[in-house]
C-alpha cells in the first residue's frame, strides 16, 4: 500500500500539472513559441523522434566517456596520494584549482587546444574535469580512514604496502567512492552540456546543442523534447549509480541495511 | 624457560608524555601472565613494544631465541565489516600468502574451536559482542601464534559473555602450549586466568609488584580463588 502511495502520488500530481498546462496554454492562447503545450511537445519529440535519440546517444557517451575517465583518474590519484604525503602536498592545492575554477571559463582553451576536428575528445576531456573532484577528494578520505587498530594488526602479520591497500583501504574507501560516483555521474553530465553549449553549433551533435539550435530557430516544443531528454537521463544515470552502489554495500554498510525494529 | 625479557624499557610518545620509564620483566614459556594497572598506566605501549610495532626510546626487548610467531588482539574485536567470519579469520594466513584452500580448513577450524561453527559466512554485523570477540581470538589463533598479546580483550563485555571467554581462553592457550600477555584493568579477571600478575603504577608506567598465584584450574567461588584476588587487589591498592 505504501509503496503504491509512494509511485501514484507523483505520477497523478505531475498528470494534474500536465492537464492545467494543456489547458492554461489553450485557455489563455499562450504562443507555442512562448511556452508550447504538453501536446506539442509531445508532437515534436515523436517527429524529431530518430534525430532526438541521435542526440541523446552523442550526449550519453560523453557523459559515459568522461565518468569513467574521471573515475580512473580520480581513484589513481588518490591512490598516490595515500602512498606519497609528498606527492599529496605537492598535487592537492592544484586538484582545488582545477576544482575551483569554472568549468565553463576554461572550455574554450580545451576546444582551441584539442582542436574542433577532435571536438569529441574535448568534450569528453571537460565533461570529466568537472567530474574528477569529487571523486578524487572522497577517494582520499576514504582510503585515509582506514581502521588503524586493523591496519597495524596487519603490519604485525606482515602485510606490504600493496596488501594494506587492496585488503584494507580500498574497501574502506568503497563506500566513499560509490557515494562520490553519484553526484559525480550528474556532475559529467552537466559537464556534457557545458562543454557541447561551449564548442556551439555544427560540430557537436548532443541534446545541449539540440537546444541551443532548436532555440535560435524558436522550435520551443523541441527544445522542451530536448530538455526532457536531459532531465530523464540524468535521473536514470543517478538511479543506476544508487543501484550499483546498493548492490555493492548491501551485505554489510550500514547505509545500505534496514534497521531491525 | 625464558621467552622474552624487558629491561629498563622506557617510552616518551612525540607529544611529550612519558608513557614508560624503567620497565623491566620476564615471561618464560607457556605462561599466562597479566599486566594489571588503571588506564593510563602505559600496558597497551607495552603490548606494543613487544609487538614490534612501536620502538622503544631507551632499555631492551631480548628475545630468548628468533621471535617468535606473534598474534594480538584488541578492546574492539577489529573486524573487516565488509568480509564474513572465515575471511576474516583467515587474514593472517592471506597475508602469508598460504595457498586458499589450506587457509580456509585452517580458518574454519579456529572457528569452529572457538564454538563458532555454522558462522563462517555470518558478517560482523550480524554477530553479537561475544561472538565478535571469539572470531578476533579465532583470527589470532589460525596464525598459529607461539605469544598471544591481547589488550583489554574482553573489557567492553558483559560479565556472563567475560567469564565464558576467560574458561575458553584458558583451555585454548594451554592445548597449544600459548604464552599469553594479557592487559587488563580487572582484578578478577587477572586472578582467574594468570599464573602471575604484574601491577603497573601509573604514567609512567612501570612494575610495583608482582603475584605468583598458585597453579589452576580455578574455582571462582572457592576461598582459595578469594584469597588470590583480594592477593592481587591489595597490591592494585597500594599502587593507586
Amino acid at each position: 500500500m505504501k509503496r503504491f502511495v509512494d509511485i501514484l502520488l507523483p505520477l497523478l500530481l505531475g498528470a494534474s500539472l500536465l492537464g492545467f498546462w494543456e489547458w492554461f496554454v489553450a485557455a489563455r492562447q499562450i504562443p507555442p513559441y512562448v511556452l508550447p503545450a504538453p501536446s506539442a511537445i509531445a508532437r515534436a519529440f515523436s517527429d524529431n523522434f530518430t534525430s532526438l535519440m541521435a542526440s541523446l546517444l552523442a550526449t550519453l557517451s560523453v557523459t559515459v566517456q568522461a565518468f569513467l575517465a574521471a573515475l580512473v583518474a580520480g581513484v589513481s590519484v588518490a591512490i598516490l596520494f595515500s602512498q606519497s604525503r609528498l606527492a599529496e602536498r605537492a598535487l592537492y592545492p592544484y586538484a582545488v584549482i582545477l576544482q575551483v575554477t569554472p568549468v565553463v571559463a576554461i572550455a574554450p582553451l580545451m576546444l582551441i587546444w584539442i582542436g574542433f576536428d577532435r571536438v569529441n575528445a574535448a568534450l569528453v576531456l571537460i565533461a570529466a574535469l568537472v567530474a574528477f573532484f569529487p571523486i578524487l577528494s572522497n577517494t582520499t578520505l576514504g582510503l585515509k580512514s582506514a581502521d588503524f587498530n586493523l591496519m597495524e594488526l596487519m603490519r604485525l602479520y606482515g602485510a606490504s604496502r600493496w596488501q594494506i591497500l587492496w585488503r584494507l583501504q580500498l574497501p574502506t574507501a568503497l563506500p566513499y567512492l560509490l557515494g562520490a560516483c553519484r553526484i559525480a555521474g550528474g556532475l559529467a553530465l552537466i559537464g556534457a552540456v557545458v562543454a557541447e553549449f561551449v564548442a556551439g553549433s555544427g560540430t557537436a551533435t548532443g541534446l545541449a546543442w539540440r537546444i541551443v539550435e532548436a532555440g535560435n530557430r524558436l522550435e520551443i516544443a523541441t527544445m522542451f523534447a530536448a530538455l526532457g531528454l536531459l532531465a530523464f537521463l540524468g535521473v536514470a544515470i543517478f538511479a543506476l549509480l544508487s543501484a550499483v552502489e546498493f548492490w555493492l554495500l548491501r551485505r554489510w554498510h550500514e547505509s545500505a541495511l534496514a534497521r531491525q525494529s | 624457560m625464558s621467552l622474552l625479557t624487558l629491561r629498563g624499557v622506557g617510552k616518551r610518545f612525540s607529544s611529550g608524555t612519558q608513557a614508560l620509564s624503567d620497565l623491566s620483566f620476564q615471561v618464560s614459556n607457556e605462561e599466562f601472565v597479566s599486566l594489571l594497572g588503571p588506564s593510563g598506566c602505559g600496558k597497551s605501549t607495552a603490548l606494543r613494544l613487544i609487538a614490534g610495532l612501536i620502538a622503544p626510546d631507551s632499555g631492551e626487548i631480548i628475545w630468548s631465541g628468533a621471535r617468535p610467531e606473534l598474534a594480538f588482539v584488541f578492546q574492539e574485536a577489529t573486524l573487516m565489516p565488509w568480509a564474513d567470519a572465515l575471511t576474516n579469520a583467515r587474514l593472517p594466513l592471506d597475508l602469508k600468502k598460504v595457498p586458499r584452500g589450506e587457509a580456509n580448513s585452517q580458518a574454519a577450524a579456529a572457528l569452529a574451536r572457538l564454538g563458532l561453527k555454522g558462522f563462517e559466512s555470518a558478517y560482523p554485523r550480524e554477530l553479537s559482542g561475544g561472538m565478535k570477540m571469539r572470531v578476533s581470538i579465532a583470527r589470532a589463533l589460525a596464525a598459529r601464534p607461539r605469544l598471544l598479546l591481547m589488550d583489554e580483550p574482553f573489557a567492553a563485555l558483559d560479565e556472563i559473555t567475560r567469564v565464558g571467554l576467560n574458561d575458553d581462553l584458558l583451555t585454548l592457550a594451554r592445548e597449544d602450549g600459548i604464552t599469553v600477555i594479557f592487559v587488563t584493568h580487572s582484578v578478577m579477571e587477572s586472578a582467574y586466568l594468570s599464573s602471575r600478575v604484574l601491577v603497573m603504577s601509573p604514567r609512567p608506567g612501570r612494575i610495583k609488584a608482582e603475584i605468583a598465584l598458585p597453579p589452576g584450574p580455578r574455582d571462582r567461588l572457592s576461598p582459595a580463588f578469594a584469597a588470590g584476588q583480594a592477593r592481587v587487589a591489595g597490591a592494585l591498592l597500594a599502587v593507586a
